[in-house]
């Protein structure tokens, strides 16, 4: 019997482990937080500026219907091109160097399509007469737009900010390939040096700020929804 | 752009190419074959099928790079372990469409073919899956375009497919060949997105596409 499990005990030394934890103990605050807040600052950085192009595209969309279709359009090409591809262009552009800026442009790229049509349907969700009666009240049109129609039109951005949120997240582990940084660099690297261990502690962490992002930004969205809430209640 | 021509004219590139449709077609077969059944099985239990949704939502928010990470350890390098990876980010979109789609089928039309003596295998295959088929269809669209887009990274645990030209491109700091890997996958996706939409279109009764309106 003690024979057999100190055979057992060489037989599990021999085989390669999946998860050497003590690696992690020891790299913790030197590769894998800082690859943590890499990550978030990229996705970061990515979403906000995306943002601050999608709500005046969007709400220009929303008023002048013609230009809608061909913003979809580019947009969706945009979207549709596979990430390393898209890095891959990018970096062949004279004066982009490897980093954090083709990732970051790259994020951005992605995150229009789903945005701009979130802001498009959230000003279209407003009811006419919601408008009417404002525009009855002597409200300017200015003022329409940012006391009645962006308030009401917030939980379906925040929706759109939830679905990019978590694309870009997911996106941006790929982007460690041009040196971009982030979760993706633990994947790389243990792929490189054919170590499990870093390659699931980057995957797992990866997984799950993507999915703690979305249960957050999902939360918010609720709580910005008063009416859904008590209309289900 | 001469030179990524040349490149592209390969012999080696039909390989590349080749391999790539080979590992998006197989998975996005694999996933069809899991995820409807798997929503059909729970149509008619609402536990069941806003089960099945709430999965699919997790499932979707898994970053495609993880999941062919997470096969390297398991089932190791090579084009199977690319596969399987593939087929696990497919299935998520389909399942969710597939459990709405059934879901949202008007009970008083299911009542009603009931009624006219239809059995329950009848009623799924006359009434509930000719209705859903159109919101079926654009689950397996979303993920036909994903799964051809992750199939680029299939390269990194040695699947095979033309990410294998960007990574030789990267590598060798040859622009040509970097190009020419980036623009055939993108041009392959953007197909595949246009292809699969006008299936979808097609696929749409004409009664279903008025009322959509």
């Amino acid at each position: 019997m003690g024979e057999a499990l100190a055979l057992l005990q060489d037989l599990s030394l021999e085989e390669p482990r999946l998860i050497e934890w003590d690696w992690i103990a020891e790299n913790f605050w030197e590769d894998i937080v800082p690859a943590i807040q890499g990550h978030i600052y990229l996705s970061f950085v990515s979403v906000a500026i995306a943002l601050a192009i999608s709500l005046p595209v969007g709400i220009l969309a929303a008023r002048y219907r013609k230009i809608y279709p061909p913003v979809t359009f580019v947009t969706g090409i945009l979207y549709s091109i596979p990430s390393l591809a898209l890095f891959s262009i990018l970096i062949s552009v004279p004066g982009i160097v490897i980093g954090a800026t083709p990732v970051i442009i790259a994020l951005v790229a992605y995150s229009l399509l789903i945005l701009i049509r979130n802001v498009v349907a959230g000003i279209d969700s407003v009811p006419a007469e919601t408008i009417d009666a404002a525009r009855g009240m002597g409200l300017t049109q200015g003022q329409i737009l940012f006391r009645v129609e962006l308030p009401l039109a917030l939980p379906v951005i925040v929706a759109g900010i939830r679905i990019a949120t978590v694309t870009i997240i997911g996106i941006a582990t790929i982007g460690a390939y041009i040196s971009g940084g982030g979760l993706g660099k633990l994947i790389f690297d243990g792929i490189n040096r054919n170590f499990p261990t870093m390659v699931i502690t980057g995957a797992v962490l990866a997984t799950a700020l993507a999915i703690l992002a979305d249960l957050l930004l999902l939360g918010l969205e609720r709580y910005l929804r008063p009416w859904a809430r008590r209309r289900r209640a | 752009m001469g030179s990524i021509l040349e490149v592209l004219g390969r012999p080696g590139f039909s390989q590349l190419l080749l391999t790539h449709v080979e590992l998006s077609a197989l998975a996005l077969i694999i996933a069809i074959l899991i995820a409807v059944p798997v929503a059909i099985a729970v149509r008619n239990t609402p536990i069941g099928a806003t089960l099945a949704i709430n999965v699919g939502n997790i499932g979707r928010a898994v970053p495609s790079l993880a999941l062919l990470a997470l096969a390297l350890p398991f089932f190791g390098f090579g084009f199977t372990s690319a596969l399987l990876a593939l087929a696990a980010l497919a299935i998520p979109p389909i399942l969710i469409n597939a459990s709405t789609g059934l879901r949202e089928v008007d009970p008083g039309v299911i009542d009603a073919a009931r009624g006219m003596g239809l059995s329950e295998s009848q009623v799924l295959s006359r009434i509930q899956l000719p209705i859903a088929a159109p919101v079926i269809f654009a689950g397996i669209r979303t993920s036909a375009v994903q799964v051809v887009a992750s199939a680029t990274l299939a390269t990194f645990i040695g699947g095979g497919g033309l990410g294998d030209l960007i990574v030789e491109g990267f590598q060798r700091g040859d622009t040509a060949i970097l190009l020419a890997g980036a623009l055939s996958v993108a041009v392959l996706s953007i197909i595949t997105e246009l292809g699969f939409g006008g299936i979808e279109r097609a696929l749409t009764p004409k009664g279903l596409r008025i009322a959509q309106k």
